[in-house]
């Protein structure tokens, strides 16, 4: 099982309270997560990923096992304690503005 | 008893004020979607508990949500809006070719007849139409297709299309309006379009009456007399009475005649209100007073109207969208801005009071009559 934890805005707009657990096949990669993460809660589409190009939006991050992942290919394999649950994907909104 | 109901959108939530006919005891709910800028909130005027909103973000991008019962509980629709085709280019600010992205909705126009039917104004400059309740959304791609689109460039506020106007007398006919390229007019139901900017006149641009590159900021137009159009231009009140075939200046007495929000009287179609902005490197009122100018001759000739209205240290601006007008028998003239307040008018601008002062700040305002 896969964890997401969702900035505020869009666990208001997916309508959960806590992290997001997805059934996600291996291997695991972001664009895999987001996947059936839009999948499952078809309102955060174009909220995570621009409809247009299918790439992270400007002011979104990808982190996880405290690291940066936003600039890694969304093929990229991700840890294996990400892949066994262990440890979330942590989609972050940026801290941008006054 | 009637009543009306105002659907104001903010930097930071949407809310919904009702009254009675009386238009002097509010309640006020919201905020809806609290956090995010929602740019417009519209009914439809088959169906008034229909409504739709443009729910935008910088950070997550556009949503429009969906009511079904006046405003009470909403639901996301579709907020896939990709242009048609190969996108193409328009100018950027420093005049170089710049490719067309979708930003957000600026405004939603529900159809006449039928709840179903939209149209959404973006930025970038485009018009979109949705058929099923907002589910899925085409661009009319003739607008950006005609020939100018390539020399359109944004205003500061970006390149939005923030102006729908359907003629109610003729299905086929409608009229946009673009910063800063100018107003369009289709008489084909979206199909087709021409620039309508005779007579306006742009002194920062290279060629000051050029086809297109105005900065339109609002236009109005009074149902019973759908030829006739009122602009309040970047600079610049306009009529025409020719369906925008040409276009002359009604400024006339105006302290100013910078401004962004225009309207018409609901019964008199000569009765105009503007809200005159210092200029457009000071966007707010001039002389620290927040004045409602009224016109009851199409136009020139200009009131000021201020009972209510603070008439010093006031600094705010009121938007493009930002007014609206009801149907009842005393026409009630309703407006927001910047700085967080609702006013309201039940005799048509004669005196104003207060909806709420503290919300965040106003991008529109939209009224429904509610019998």
């Amino acid at each position: 099982m896969i964890l997401v934890v969702l900035p505020q805005h869009l666990r208001t707009l997916a309508g959960v309270a806590t992290e997001v657990q997805l059934q996600v096949a291996a291997p695991i990669t972001l664009r895999r997560v987001l996947d059936a993460l839009e999948a499952g809660y078809p309102t955060l589409r174009g909220t995570i990923r621009d409809y247009g190009t299918g790439q992270r939006r400007a002011f979104l991050r990808f982190f996880a096992c405290e690291e940066d992942w936003s600039h890694e290919s969304l093929d990229a394999e991700l840890p294996a304690s990400v892949a066994q649950g262990r440890e979330p994907i942590l989609i972050i909104g940026a801290i941008a503005g006054g | 008893m009637s009543g009306v109901r105002v659907l104001v959108g903010t930097k930071k939530g949407a809310f919904v004020l009702t009254a009675d006919g009386a238009r002097r005891d509010w309640q006020v709910r919201g905020p809806f979607f609290a956090g995010w800028e929602i740019y417009h909130v519209k009914g439809s005027p088959v169906d008034p508990n229909r409504i739709y909103a443009s729910q935008s973000s910088g950070w997550f991008g556009q949503l429009i949500q969906r009511s079904e019962d006046g405003g009470a509980t909403w639901a996301p629709v579709g907020n896939k809006f990709t242009y048609e085709g190969e996108a193409g280019t328009h100018q950027w600010y420093d005049g170089t070719p710049h490719p067309w992205e979708f930003k957000r909705v600026w405004h939603l126009e529900p159809s006449l007849t039928d709840p179903e039917t939209v149209y959404a104004g973006v930025e970038d400059a485009a018009l979109f139409k949705t058929t099923d309740g907002g589910t899925n959304w085409e661009e009319l791609a003739g607008l950006r297709g005609h020939g100018t689109g390539p020399h359109w460039q944004p205003g500061a506020g970006g390149m939005c299309l923030h102006t729908i106007i359907q003629d109610p007398a003729n299905r086929e006919r409608m009229y946009i309006a673009i910063s800063a390229a100018g107003a369009f007019r289709t008489d084909d139901g979206g199909k087709s379009w021409k620039p309508i900017n005779k007579g306006l006149v742009s002194n920062f641009m290279p060629d000051p009456t050029a086809e297109v590159g105005h900065c339109v900021h609002h236009v109005a137009m009074h149902r019973d007399r759908p030829e006739v159009l009122f602009m309040q231009k970047h600079w610049d009140v306009m009529r025409s009475d020719n369906a925008g075939e040409s276009w002359q200046e009604v400024s006339g007495n105006l302290p100013t005649d910078f401004g962004f929000v225009i309207d018409v009287h609901a019964h008199e179609p000569e009765t105009l209100y503007v809200v005159p902005i210092k200029s457009d490197s000071e966007h707010f009122v001039p002389d620290g007073k927040l004045r409602v100018y009224r016109s009851r001759s199409g136009g020139n000739e200009w009131e000021p109207l201020t009972k209510g209205l603070p008439q010093e240290n006031c600094y705010v601006n009121v938007l493009r969208d930002a007014m609206a007008v009801d149907s009842l028998d005393d026409c009630g003239v309703y407006f927001g801005t910047t700085g967080g307040q609702v006013y309201a008018s039940a005799d048509a601008g004669d005196s104003w009071m207060p909806i709420v002062r503290d919300l965040p700040a106003v991008l529109s305002v939209e009224v429904q009559t509610i019998s």
